[in-house]
């Protein structure tokens, strides 16, 4: 084999031995679905009333529902990755003869398979409350190829913070601190326009808001607007920066 | 002990000429099983029996370390000036306290960790050199402190991980993992999830997974540390059959039972610092012989007890007001502890235990360094 196929073969076995897991606990995966899906029936029947978003409260609310879920699910790659470490797996993969890099992207691509599938649970719960996919299957399958990049950039952030922390409970905790404002402060519950003059000069910026704001175009068939660009733009940029930074934590462990 | 029949009867058989595996072959054809001898005599023998590197004619450096330092933070010093070799075929322990720097040796030698200083070389390879480093990784095991298997998975599916991640094609990983399964006595659990295993099968495990390839050597960083005896003996003799083969191992300990069950060679480190280097008998003889424990019922009796007996000592006595314990080294072992009893006796103070036993690490530690190793 050479080195390439190599690669591919480590990363593949990382990603098996990850999947692993979710087969022999669905638990996991049904339990990472409930809070999105509280989230969703919550705010649908309790805010939703409330909120002025000049579509149904559903059909605004889903799509921003289902980056929330990604975004949330991204932050369990930098906890798996704690739990390697404390655990002394790291060690054992960084003395074998494995390429380097295949841990990270076993993780990060298992995190992706991952919220693939919590997305598609997420849509099927929203069409038994009402939401509609009624722009064609091929915007809805582009808004899910857009949210699991998104998430994919997410889930470095988290790997980097998950190998700095080392422990379990800590990344639980620094991987939410941040994230929760950041969610919040977005247009995936509530128009930004709604917001107070300061906070939507932020909020309109935020990787989120962009790509909920594409996501809804392309899920509600309104115009998409430069929003997929800055999408994209935060996409790459997070990726750039963290991707090396979380591959040298790894290499640097000690 | 030294009067059980199979004893004498491995030394007869060696005097009249007969290869350590021969003696072993003979004994299975006799009937002699590892469930047959106590745990403790088979012990007892294959310590006799393991091949000295000497023996095999082989003087070379399969490990060199020279003036190695390393610094955790600004202000943690793990490392100072270590140098060290090992021997191609040989067992060495690195023998200390927590904290001593043991694993901090291993983790450089195993491409975990780089020195701050100093040049270190393994099986030709510089560790620090990340194109080294690779080739090294194929060609070493490492089980570390604590036994790094995934508890999700079966032990078979973390076996075959392993082979994978060495690059076996997936017939020969499931063929290897079949094998160690086997030679583990794991093989009626190989398919249970690892959440059912007992500590010991997961160390097994974790054993098992560092000779996934047959490494030239192999890493173990305190091996038995949180086994009950049956397992670490079973782990003690998995480890004399690898050198057998011809492995180097070097692995750390908090024993120095073990080290003397295990290792030609003994290293003791305090403080980032090598302090003595030698046989376990070298190590042994520089307490000076046998160490006596008494346990004085009444604790206002402690310093008369002490200066009563300080002249059968080799070195003072050494007191322990919580335990009431005195530990003293001697010189003569039996005929000293009778004179001691009656000493005691005669001048009427009441001892609830006396015992003889060999040095440990902490009497070991007291001789070198004269600090306790705790």
């Amino acid at each position: 084999m050479n080195n390439f196929s190599q690669t591919i073969s480590d990363i593949w076995v990382m990603i098996n031995r990850n999947l692993i897991k979710y087969r022999r606990v669905p638990q996991l995966l049904v339990f990472s679905t409930i809070q999105p899906v509280m989230f969703l029936l919550l705010f649908t029947y309790v805010f939703g009333g409330a909120i002025k978003t000049g579509v149904d409260y559903i059909s605004f609310l889903l799509p921003g529902i289902l980056v929330q879920t990604v975004l949330f699910g991204s932050m369990q790659t930098g906890v798996g990755l704690a739990e390697d470490l404390s655990k002394g797996m790291i060690d054992r993969f960084r003395s074998l003869p494995m390429a380097r890099s295949a841990v990270l992207a076993g993780r990060t691509i298992t995190d992706v398979i991952r919220n693939i599938f919590v997305v598609i649970l997420m849509t099927v719960v929203g069409l038994v409350i009402g939401f509609r996919i009624d722009h064609g299957i091929f915007n809805y399958l582009g808004a899910v190829a857009l949210i699991s990049l998104f998430g994919f950039a997410f889930t470095w952030i988290s790997a980097t913070i998950g190998l700095a922390v080392k422990n379990i409970e800590t990344a639980q905790v620094a991987g939410f601190i941040w994230v929760f404002p950041l969610a919040f402060a977005s247009s995936i519950f509530v128009p930004v326009e709604s917001m107070s003059n300061g906070l939507q000069i932020f909020a309109k910026h935020t990787p989120i808001t962009y790509t909920v704001d594409t996501v809804r175009a392309l899920i509600l068939g309104t115009p998409v607007g430069n929003n997929a660009w800055f999408s994209l733009i935060w996409i790459l940029g997070i990726l750039v920066v963290f991707m090396p930074l979380a591959v040298s934590r790894y290499r640097k462990i000690t | 002990m030294a009067n059980h029949p199979l004893i004498s009867y491995v030394e007869e058989a060696r005097n009249r000429g007969m290869s350590n595996k021969q003696i072993l072959d003979a004994l299975s054809v006799a009937g002699w099983h590892t469930h047959d001898v106590s745990s403790i005599f088979l012990d007892h023998i294959e310590a006799s029996l393991i091949p000295s590197p000497l023996e095999e004619g082989s003087s070379e450096n399969i490990i060199t370390v020279r003036n190695v330092s390393k610094i955790y933070g600004k202000t943690v010093v793990a490392l100072d000036d270590v140098s060290l070799d090992v021997k191609r075929g040989s067992v060495t322990a690195l023998l200390g306290p927590n904290g001593a720097g043991k694993t901090t040796i291993i983790r450089i030698l195993t491409t975990l960790l780089k020195p701050d200083s100093g040049n270190v070389r393994v099986a030709g390879f510089n560790p620090n050199i990340e194109k080294d480093a690779q080739s090294l990784r194929s060609i070493i095991g490492l089980a570390g402190q604590y036994a790094a298997v995934d508890e999700s998975l079966t032990g078979r599916e973390n076996l075959e991980m392993v082979a994978r991640l060495y690059h076996l094609s997936v017939p020969a990983s499931r063929q290897r993992a079949t094998e160690l399964l086997m030679q583990f006595n794991l093989e009626d659990a190989g398919d249970r999830v690892l959440k059912t295993y007992s500590g010991g099968m997961r160390r097994r495990l974790d054993l098992a997974a560092s000779l996934v390839i047959k490494p030239e050597i192999l890493f173990l960083d305190e091996p038995t540390t949180g086994l009950d005896p049956r397992s670490r003996f079973e782990l003690w003799h998995v480890i004399r059959e690898l050198v057998k083969d011809g492995t180097t191992v070097l692995l750390t300990t908090q024993y120095l039972e073990e080290a003397d069950q295990l290792a030609h060679n003994v290293m003791v480190i305090d403080h980032g610092h090598i302090i003595a280097q030698g046989t376990a008998d070298e190590l042994k003889n520089q307490v000076g012989g046998d160490v006596l424990e008494l346990n004085i019922t009444d604790a206002d009796m402690l310093d008369s007890a002490s200066q009563l007996i300080t002249h059968l000592g080799s070195e003072a006595p050494r007191q322990n007001t919580d335990t009431n314990i005195i530990t003293m080294p001697v010189q003569g072992g039996a005929s000293v502890l009778i004179e001691v009893v009656r000493i005691l006796d005669s001048a009427n103070i009441k001892i609830s235990d006396i015992i003889l036993r060999r040095p440990s690490l902490d009497d070991v530690f007291m001789a070198l360094t004269g600090h306790s190793a705790l």
